[in-house]
């Protein structure tokens, strides 16, 4: 549609209207992902704060902290740009840039529409998978070109970490392509249009893929509980404790497009991608764009609300070991994922259709139901106060008149 | 990429085979020798992916092939680094030029 | 976008020949890795240009996520102290330049002046004539280039089909089908049609080429053996003296 809007209105040729089409697409992405760090900073914050019982940024723009980014962001751009003295000058500077290069070029893939990707590719997800495990050698360079050992422990347990990850995460990837029979993002989210046919209800094996998924993309985003190699009281800070400034919110908008791009894989391939779950193919064709714009809309929020997942989780568990991590991978992990990859291999090729629905629509209730019980247990257990009698750390015998009444 | 034509890719891929020779030969770095022979490698895999898109006959062949070399390109720079590392446990150094005795 | 390609292609290739020539005469081994880096990054651009996306994927995922990682692993494990670098003479530098400059220039002649005799397929495996699948715009980029006898080598399908030895398949257009398959020819009138959920490629001629299914197999207990080998070799022993 914009591809006639250029060729016959503005009179270009075929050829400059799909480079200018490419063009634009990566920098509306790059826009995109630029203003989702900035909002993910925020978020983490305001998380952070919340979850430790307080309320985060509150001053800079207003009661909730909006512009608290902004001047995060004045500030490391006004520092000074420090190099150790010891550092490799060329793999210092080339470290920050690989890295983000790695994780930004997976969104080349990512379809956030039906049909709204940069580029279609049939073998996309194995595409993104591949384009981030390049971003392991800029924190190697990080790592190794700071000169520090605290640098380059951090960096060499950090690429060790992220290359285990890779092989339990992609064969959780597999488990959905086997089931969808095809690489390409868009159309494995184009099957999942109904709420009952999201490939994480299809059958136990993909929603036991999904959750095995999830931990190892947040193993290979090295966020917490994995984050040992960037951890402030065990090795200062890492492999990028000698970067400042601009240099160092280089690797912060890598770690954040990399969260946006495991979560977008996840939504894509598990949680329906763009599709609400009412709103069937048929209805969406008719709508046309504004099926899409919608269809945007919710990509996004599903990957954003998967990122906020990814940050409750950090500030609720304790840190693992680098052994704790190493032995996760590959002693639970890898065999998880094998067992998972022959499951959903015979359940598709020997489970008979008629089996394959009746298990899709058991899981779907039962998940759905299981979710709307403990929402409603947590609703019911906040309207109770608790009653006199009740012990709590405050007034031992529960009744503050009775403890003033003995002192 | 029928603009191009099928020479510049394989004049790459002799540019890329010939560097890695020239790695193999001149670095005294054991793993600096492995680092030749991923570029020889690649020099190859460039080869067989060009002719598969330019011979009409090959419809996939080459491509196949090149996922082969890639494998165990990988499987051979793996047991060579285990080799150095033995190498690095016995003599405390991975220069080459120090291995020129044969021991039983 | 055809005006892209070939700029794309010698940009791919200065910073192929750039890097692979730093990655010989830089001393330092982690920059030679860093070089290595930039090479194989720009080998898989260049699979990427020849339509051979699986194998630019699995280059980058294997080589660089891989190969180079472990490759820097042994430089940190084997490391002697602080960016020691282990320095060639001069005279040595002189007869490398001498013998690469001569086995280069001697490779380029033999390849500029060598005719490649490509044998005109027979109609039935190019798929000039085959009707583009339902809903496909032209110039889609799944289906291929239009009228240049190039299939789109990029789909994984093809790749799938060759290791099982399909020449020709009759796939249906389900809705749980994969879209980009071409070279369609129907379905012999005695073939049952295939069921939505079973496989979706048919076999309608007998099997004519080689299947690569073997070799796959055997590459993977290659794998497992090499994995097991490894482990054992570099495993931590006492260090017995040393200089």
């Amino acid at each position: 549609m914009v591809t006639d809007f250029l060729t016959k209105t503005l009179g270009l040729s075929r050829d400059v209207a799909d480079a200018l089409l490419v063009f634009v697409a990566v920098n509306i992405l790059l826009c995109f992902v630029a203003v989702s760090a900035i909002f993910f900073i925020w978020l983490e914050r305001k998380v952070a704060g919340r979850i430790q019982d307080r309320l985060g940024p509150t001053r800079v723009g207003g009661k909730f902290g909006w512009l608290q980014t902004i001047a995060d962001g004045i500030k490391l751009l006004v520092k000074e740009d420090l190099i150790p003295g010891e550092a490799d000058q060329m793999l210092f500077r080339l470290g920050p840039y690989i890295a983000f290069c790695g994780s930004f070029l997976a969104f080349i893939a990512l379809p956030f529409a039906d049909g709204w990707v940069a580029k279609p590719l049939s073998i996309g997800v194995f595409f993104m998978l591949a384009v981030m495990s390049t971003e392991v050698f800029g924190i190697i360079l990080a790592g190794y070109g700071s000169g520090s050992k605290w640098a380059l422990f951090g960096g060499m347990r950090e690429a060790a970490q992220m290359v285990s990850y890779e092989v339990p995460m992609a064969l959780c990837v597999i488990v959905p392509v086997i089931v969808a029979g095809s690489m390409d993002l868009n159309f494995i989210a184009k099957q999942q249009d109904w709420f009952w046919k999201w490939y994480l209800f299809h059958d136990p094996f993909t929603f036991c893929a999904f959750w095995t998924y999830f931990t190892c993309a947040t193993a290979q985003c090295k966020r917490a509980p994995f984050d040992l190699a960037e951890a402030e009281s065990e090795l200062v800070a890492g492999f990028h404790t000698e970067y400042s400034g601009l240099r160092w919110s280089f690797f912060f908008m890598a770690e954040y497009a990399a969260m946006f791009a495991v979560s977008g894989i996840a939504v894509n391939l598990f949680l329906g991608g763009w599709n609400i779950g009412f709103l069937p193919n048929s209805v969406q064709v008719q709508l046309g764009i504004f099926a899409n714009l919608l269809g945007v809309a919710i990509f996004i929020l599903k990957a954003w609300g998967l990122v906020f997942v990814m940050m409750w989780v950090r500030w609720t568990l304790p840190r693992l070991r680098i052994d704790q991590v190493m032995m996760t991978c590959l002693k639970y992990l890898l065999p998880i994922g094998c067992a998972l990859l022959l499951g959903v291999a015979v359940w598709q090729a020997f489970v008979p259709v008629l089996a394959v629905q009746i298990v899709g629509y058991l899981l779907c209730g039962v998940f759905v139901g299981g979710l709307g019980w403990v929402v409603f247990t947590l609703f019911a257990a906040s309207t109770k106060l608790p009653g006199p009698g009740v012990p709590n750390l405050w007034t031992p015998s529960g009744s503050a008149k009775q403890d003033l009444a003995q002192t | 990429m029928d603009a191009v034509g099928l020479t510049p890719f394989l004049l790459l891929g002799a540019l890329l085979f010939v560097c890695g020779t020239l790695c193999m030969a001149t670095k005294r770095n054991a793993i600096g020798i492995l680092m030749g022979v991923e570029l020889v490698l690649n020099g190859a895999t460039v080869n067989f992916v060009a002719f598969a898109y330019f011979n009409p006959v090959f419809e996939i062949e080459g491509q196949i092939f090149a996922l082969f070399v890639i494998v165990l390109a990988a499987a051979e720079a793996a047991v060579a680094l285990a080799i150095v590392l033995n190498f690095y446990n016995n003599h405390s150094t991975v220069d080459v030029d120090t291995a020129e005795e044969l021991k039983g | 976008m055809d005006f892209l390609y070939p700029i794309l292609f010698w940009l791919l290739a200065a910073l192929i020949g750039v890097s692979a020539v730093a990655m010989v005469v830089t001393q330092n081994i982690v920059r030679a890795a860093t070089w290595l880096l930039f090479t194989l990054a720009g080998v898989a651009g260049i699979f990427f240009l020849l339509s051979a996306d699986f194998v630019g994927a699995t280059q980058l995922l294997v080589y660089v996520g891989g190969t180079l990682v472990l490759v820097v692993f042994g430089v940190m494990l084997t490391a002697q102290g602080p960016f020691i670098n282990l320095k060639i003479a001069a005279g040595e530098w002189a007869i490398a330049a001498v013998v690469g400059i001569g086995f280069f220039s001697l490779l380029a002649f033999t390849l500029i002046n060598a005719k490649f005799d490509f044998p005109v397929p027979e109609q039935s495996q190019v798929a000039t004539t085959a009707p583009l699948a339902a809903g496909a715009a032209d110039g889609d980029p799944l289906i291929g280039d239009k009228g240049t006898g190039h299939r789109s080598l990029a789909a994984s399908v093809v790749l799938g089909e060759a290791l099982l030895g399909f020449e020709k398949t009759a796939p249906e257009a389900a809705v749980t089908g994969p879209r980009d398959v071409m070279a369609v020819p129907a379905p012999l009138p005695g073939m049952p049609p295939p069921s939505s959920r079973q496989a979706r490629l048919v076999p309608v001629l007998k099997r004519q080429k080689m299947a690569y299914l073997l070799p796959f197999e055997i590459v993977s207990v290659h794998l497992l053996v090499v994995l097991i080998g490894a482990a054992y070799l570099a495993r931590s022993k006492r260090r017995r003296g040393g200089a």
